[in-house]
């Protein structure tokens, strides 16, 4: 009798999601599905609003990143209001954007590596689940969990000091920014008294990557074969292809490295990208357009950003971007270097805060730039978990009459598929009893590409995942819940 | 010359003009009445009811009530405060009041009101009506899921030849207040602005202006509604 395995819900992710896997007679695996079960629909009931107000009213899709989408949306409203395609801003106006971005990257790696991931690597995936998490963490490591939570009040601290709030701010507006960074927040920020300032940031950024590296040397051979398969990778590059998480060109590279999209404009995304509509998942499949649905989709995120640049235009990170590849290779395809790469990006964004907080443009006034009005505009950016897509229309009244957002989960929601069947695969098949550490290595598997299931479905509740186990009949035998 | 007048507020003594309107006349004795539909310069209209207060132990609107000698005024009883929390909630579930990306979020009289009065959520049921949104024009928006009709606009608002550019539109439950298409031609942006500050919420927005006031700089960011004057 064949049966049918469900994780429901999947945790320690941002959202609402289940995994099912189903079994044939011999306990081997005979098809494995990512399911997101919730729904929000942003990209209706922001129609008809006018389209000042898109930044604001879409960041509220998400709790952990609306910075993403605050600055995504900003940043199709710059097209919008002929104010450039990110490089028309005047320079205090882009940099507080990036100021803001780069907390938000800080803070919410941060918040994913320590809070979310580190439990599985530090007491192993199959450890029992009272014992695995952020709880037992901050009793075992403490000084690892002041750090972690330190390093997220940072991230927090600038993006309150850019947008005005922690979470949900308002301070990027069509053409630029509505406030500047006074010498009194810089210098909180800057110099603020030990450990709460940039120059710490910088070395806690740096322990982390050696946290990591330690951990690799003793565990390389689960890192790098937990979780592996071929894929196209996707992101922004700038246009020297140094690593820019705020603005860039589109570039795409095979599993092998290859071009496959050659720094394109991304205002002409559509020409390049389609998404396709499966009916078991609220959330669309992107592919890039030129491979089709079968081979053309792509991972995004930390991951794909490392495969895809040609370097880190900040020194520190750089040096570890080198070693990095120097292990790694031109390109991995490994899930769990995804941690890695995360963690390279939060030493990369705390470098990044501390030139910007340097830069005497942040006290400027001359927020906004204005010129020809534009019916359509599109705003892409590098949002934590990868490449966040914004679209929009106006009508002559100033009102939004479409919208298509493409969030970075949405992105990946192949290669969290892909994950979910490697691991079912390797580790699940032709086992005789599932154990609930097995399960939670399917999670460990989507937890690196660090899932907001709320954002890509564009949705509403917290974000449980379920795992269901179903027989050849398709009758549910069991279902695991965490 | 104008001759004064002794009046108790909440067992103050109080001096004003005779004839003054009780909201001013408070005002100067530094005691703050809630009011949404009245708007210092403009005659007050008594809609919204929120300003009601005992005189003499009956209720009475303090917009439209004049100050006379030995009025005994009580502004906050227990159940004057639950009768105007009451109002305030009544408004929040009759129309679409989506603070999180109003623009006029922190520069709201009716978010600040609210807050003053620790309303988290609505003893009511929300009606979520179907309203509209009128931004044909080329200077203003009249977003009506947010319109409150206390009706300062049409009141407050003329143009150079004394022409309020608001109407009325629609009837009974439907009432709405539009922009008039031929009094608001050629508005200045001066009065389209005026226009915008006189509405108590965010049902009159002038376009592509949105969220330029940074959080922090806005009127009720760190100061609770009424506190101005009460704290003189
Ligand atoms: S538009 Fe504003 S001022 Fe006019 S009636 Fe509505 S709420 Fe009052
Ligand atoms: S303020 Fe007096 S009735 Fe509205």
């Amino acid at each position: 009798m064949s049966k049918k395995l469900t994780i429901e819900p999947v945790t320690r992710v941002e959202g609402h999601g289940k995994v099912t896997i189903q079994l044939d007679d011999k306990n081997n695996v005979t098809q494995t599905r990512f399911h997101i079960v919730e729904f929000r629909g942003f990209e209706r009931f922001v129609q008809g609003r006018p389209y000042w107000e898109a930044p604001v009213l879409v960041q509220r899709l998400c709790g952990i990143c609306p910075v993403s989408h605050h600055l995504a949306a900003a940043k199709a409203m710059d097209v919008i209001v002929g104010a450039g395609t990110g490089e028309g801003l005047t320079p205090v106006g882009e940099k507080m954007r990036r100021l803001m971005h780069y907390g938000q990257i800080f803070q919410s790696h941060s918040l994913h590596f320590f809070h979310l991931a580190s439990p599985d690597l530090l007491f192993g995936y199959d450890a029992l689940p009272e014992k695995r998490n952020v709880i037992n963490i901050a009793i075992e490591n403490k000084d690892l969990a002041v750090q972690a939570v330190l390093m997220r009040k940072f991230g927090q601290e600038v993006i309150l000091r850019t947008a005005g709030k922690k979470i949900h701010g308002t301070g990027a507006i069509p053409g630029g920014i509505n406030k500047n960074l006074s010498i009194k927040e810089r210098d909180e920020l800057l110099k603020g008294p030990n450990p709460f300032n940039a120059d710490m940031m910088i070395i806690w950024a740096q322990g982390a990557i050696d946290f990591f590296k330690n951990y690799y040397k003793k565990n390389k051979d689960f890192i790098d074969n937990f979780s592996k398969f071929p894929s196209n990778h996707l992101s922004l590059v700038r246009k020297d292809g140094a690593l820019d998480l705020y603005h860039g060109v589109l570039r795409a590279v095979d599993a092998n490295g290859k071009k496959i999209l050659n720094d394109v404009d991304y205002q002409d995304y559509l020409e390049y990208i389609r998404e396709e509509v499966r009916s078991w998942s609220y959330m669309k499949f992107p592919y890039l357009k030129q491979l089709g649905p079968e081979k053309g989709w792509y991972r995004v995120g930390p991951l794909a950003r490392l495969n895809t640049v040609d370097f880190i235009p900040t020194p520190l990170a750089q040096k570890e971007f080198e070693e990095y590849k120097s292990i790694t290779g031109k390109v991995s395809n490994v899930c769990l270097h995804t941690h890695w790469a995360r963690l390279i990006e939060t030493l990369h964004a705390a470098e990044m805060i501390k030139n910007l907080l340097n830069d005497p443009d942040l006290q400027s006034d001359n927020l906004v730039v204005k010129g020809k009005k534009q019916k359509r505009g599109v705003g892409l950016i590098e949002a934590p978990r990868g490449t966040l897509f914004h679209d929009y229309e106006i009508n002559d009244d100033d009102q939004i009459i479409k919208c298509n957002l493409i969030v970075s989960t949405t992105n990946n929601n192949q290669p969290m598929n892909e994950a979910v069947n490697y691991i079912a695969k390797n580790m699940i098949s032709g086992k005789s009893q599932i154990t609930e550490g097995l399960l939670n290595a399917v999670e460990v598997g989507i937890r690196a590409y660090d899932p907001c299931l709320s954002c890509a479905t564009h949705a509403y509740g917290k974000m449980p995942l379920e795992i269901i186990l179903i027989n050849s009949n398709g009758k549910i035998v069991d279902i695991k819940c965490k | 010359m104008s001759t004064f007048v002794k009046f108790i507020i909440d067992g103050k003594i109080c001096l004003s003009e005779e004839g003054k309107q009780l909201i001013e006349a408070a005002k100067e004795n530094d005691i703050y009445i809630p009011t949404l539909c009245n708007y210092p310069g403009i005659p007050p209209k008594g809609s919204c009811r929120i300003c009601t207060v005992l005189i003499n132990n009956r209720p009475a609107t303090a917009c439209t009530t004049k100050v006379t000698e030995n009025m005994d005024i009580k502004t906050s009883t227990p159940e004057l405060e639950d009768f105007r929390k009451a109002v305030i909630e009544l408004l929040f579930s009759e129309g679409n009041h989506f603070c999180p990306s109003c623009e006029r979020s922190g520069n709201c009289e009716l978010q600040a009101l609210a807050y003053k009065y620790r309303i988290a959520v609505s003893r009511f049921p929300y009606f979520f009506p179907e309203r509209t949104i009128e931004s044909w024009h080329p200077k203003l928006i009249k977003d009506h899921n947010r319109c409150i009709l206390c009706k300062r606009c049409i009141r407050g608002i003329k143009n150079n030849e004394g022409k309020t550019i608001f109407a009325y539109g629609r009837r009974g439950q439907y009432l709405e207040i539009n922009i008039d298409p031929e009094t608001s031609k050629n508005i200045s942006d001066e009065l389209a602005e005026q226009a915008m500050n006189i509405c108590p919420v965010g049902a009159i927005l002038v376009k592509e202006k949105g969220f330029i006031t940074p959080i922090g700089k806005r009127k009720y960011d760190y100061n609770i509604i009424g506190s101005e004057i009460e704290n003189q």
